[in-house]
């Protein structure tokens, strides 16, 4: 398992359209799985549903978890995505 | 005639009979099965018809209102997607051994209940998403197809409230305008309803749905958020006259936005916006104008119930320039007294105000409440073109101490490693004759003048433009107002700077090709007056020996 510490930078927090993209982005890679340790709760990445209603709000600290196949890789690619704020 | 009030979402006047949307029933019963499994299947079929009319939606919401809010629907099939909404919905089914369409909305209901108890109003509208996905998957269990509106004519939508499929999913020729009983601003609805250019008010209560039949007449004037029932003759013939002068207005903007502000004979001349709030911002770009000539920085303290922070103005400041993307945006220092009165300014009251305390003289005399300002202009300058202005000059002395107390800012930034852009362009208002009469002594010290006519046509001819008595000796044209213009252009020009007008008279097309003729380099008015003036402008044939004067 490899983890990682990112933060939200996405003004609005991680609403409907960044959970979506991280959702699906997690679903392309089945053979790893995607945690997000924030505000004391653990999170299914995969889930759409379980990130928003976790209400990660702008600057919230989140710990992404990866374990499975090529799960280097699939941590830098979701710590990427925070960084530039799903593209926002 | 019976009126009702909501909030416009989209300005625009329509007129026309209404059509009551009527909601699909989707209450369901409880009922007891035994082949969970059979059941479980059921919500697969279903929900792979739900993503097909989803698909289908995104399709058309791609073409009629763009990428951005085709985006919902492509969320939509995310959600329907969801694991723990699946697993959700499949373990009742198992548990309870009930029918798939109990077991999605009780799912639904648990969903929705989840978001609508988050504190932060964008999360609670996406309750009404759980509720669009999971009606979807029950209709399509049911076997229902969607309504439609029947007839021929456009009509006037109302409704409960719209999810953002049904919005979409309505023949967008059909439509006149959208009612809502229920609904928030930040609603789907709205948006769409912004994007298709279809005139919207929201929430105007549920009383008005117990009222509607269809057929029934109503204007909808999505400016104000008022609707009309059955409307009189005076109410239609006045709501008529603004649904032409908004259509009028929408079709100059379509003939002139991006075009230039450049006269028949090819002079060249910058139309500007003047606003006083932050939130007047999305006028100005609607409005296509070239930038912001005056930016009245006395909401800041007019809002405020104490001296507004070097951080909150810096804030402001930041957020215009960089909504203007590298539009010059000229901020005006503080002006108040006379008709702006601030409390915690604890300002004396004076016989005669006008003549007072007021703008630059409480700028000069209290220093620090205009250091702060000054500060936080410097700091937010690195984000934009940004011109600063100061109101009310009388004296060369004036200017003098207003430059000093710049450099000293600078300096003490420097001094700090704060950045600020060192192409600022510092202006003054030529608003009182005496300014207008050295204006060649005071251009020289200064990048541009702005002309404040209103200001400036009061001082001049003795007239206080409050008082409606005298309003008949208030000539706006007065040739001695219109010749203090031309003295300070031509100082202006002299010395290598620019001179603009930012008062009312700006806006007035009958003076635009006097002022073009003065040489006046730029003309700032009210957003909504920029493409008529840009208009005038085009009109405009200086080559002609036409005299100056009218």
């Amino acid at each position: 398992m490899v983890s990682k510490k990112v933060t939200v930078v996405n003004e609005q927090g991680l609403h409907m359209r960044p959970a979506g993209i991280l959702a699906k982005a997690v679903k392309a890679h089945p053979d790893c799985e995607v945690t997000l340790n924030a505000n004391g709760k653990t999170i299914k990445a995969k889930a759409p549903m379980q990130i928003m209603s976790a209400g990660l709000k702008q600057g919230c600290e989140v710990e992404i978890q990866c374990s499975g196949t090529d799960e280097q890789t699939v941590l830098d690619e979701i710590a990427e995505m925070f960084a530039n704020g799903f593209g926002e | 005639m019976v009126k009702y009030t909501g909030k416009g979402v989209y300005g625009a006047v329509a007129i026309g009979k209404i059509s009551v949307f009527k909601k699909q029933d989707f209450s369901v019963k409880r009922v007891h099965i035994t082949d969970t499994e059979a059941e479980i299947n059921r919500v697969k079929t279903a929900k792979k018809a739900a993503e097909e009319q989803l698909h289908a939606l995104y399709e058309k919401a791609l073409r009629e209102v763009g990428e951005t809010n085709a985006r919902i629907f492509d969320i939509h099939i995310m959600m329907l997607d969801d694991e723990d909404y699946n697993e959700s919905v499949e373990n009742i089914i198992e548990s309870q051994q009930v029918n798939a369409e109990y077991a999605v909305a009780v799912t639904a209901d648990n969903f929705a209940e989840m978001f609508s108890s988050m504190d932060d109003a964008y999360m609670q509208e996406r309750a009404a998403d759980i509720r669009d996905i999971s009606n979807r998957l029950i209709a399509n269990l049911a076997g229902v197809v969607s309504s439609e509106i029947s007839s021929e004519d456009k009509m006037i939508v109302c409704a409960d409230d719209l999810a953002p499929s049904e919005t979409v999913s309505l023949d967008k020729d059909k439509v006149l305008a959208f009612v809502t009983a229920n609904g928030s601003s930040n609603s789907h609805t709205a948006i769409l309803a912004r994007n298709m250019n279809i005139p919207a008010v929201i929430g105007v209560g549920g009383e008005f749905l117990s009222v509607v039949k269809d057929g029934d007449e109503a204007a909808v004037d999505g400016f104000t958020g008022e609707v009309f029932l059955n409307p009189d003759e005076k109410t239609k013939t006045a709501l008529e006259a603004k649904r032409k002068a908004d259509e009028d207005k929408k079709r100059l903007l379509q003939e002139l936005k991006g075009k230039e502000n450049i006269t028949l004979d090819g002079t060249r001349i910058n139309v500007f916006a003047n606003i006083g709030s932050v939130d007047n911002i999305g006028a100005v770009l609607m409005n296509d104008a070239g930038g912001i000539g005056l930016f009245r920085s006395e909401f800041l303290y007019l809002e405020n119930s104490d001296y507004p922070t070097e951080e909150q103005q810096f804030n402001a400041y930041k957020r215009v320039l960089e909504s203007m993307s590298g539009k010059k945006v000229i901020i005006r220092t503080l002006d108040i007294g006379a008709d702006k009165q601030v409390d915690y300014f604890g300002l004396k009251k004076e016989e005669n105000p006008a003549l007072g305390y007021r703008a630059i003289r409480i700028c000069l005399t209290r220093p620090e409440i205009f250091r702060t300002q000054l500060r936080a202009l410097y700091r937010a300058s690195v984000y934009g073109d940004l011109g600063i202005m100061f109101p009310m000059i009388t004296a060369v002395n004036e200017v003098e101490q207003i430059l000093a107390l710049c450099g000293e800012v600078k300096n003490e930034l420097k001094g700090q490693g704060i950045a600020y852009s060192d192409s600022v362009e510092l202006g003054i208002m030529i608003e009182t004759p005496a300014a207008a009469i050295i204006s060649d002594k005071l251009a020289p010290m200064v990048d541009f003048f702005s002309v404040g006519t209103n200001d400036l046509i009061q001082y001049t001819l003795a007239c206080d433009r409050q008082n409606p008595d005298i309003e008949d000796f208030c000539d706006t044209h007065h040739e001695a107002v219109l010749r203090l213009i031309q003295t300070s252009a031509d100082n202006a020009h002299k010395n290598g700077a620019w001179i603009g007008i930012c008062g009312e008279l700006a806006a007035d097309t009958s003076l635009t090709e006097t002022f073009l003729r003065m040489g006046i380099d730029e003309l700032s008015v009210s957003p909504a007056y920029v493409l008529k003036v840009r208009e005038a402008v085009r009109r405009t044939d200086l080559s002609s020996r036409h005299s100056c004067r009218k």
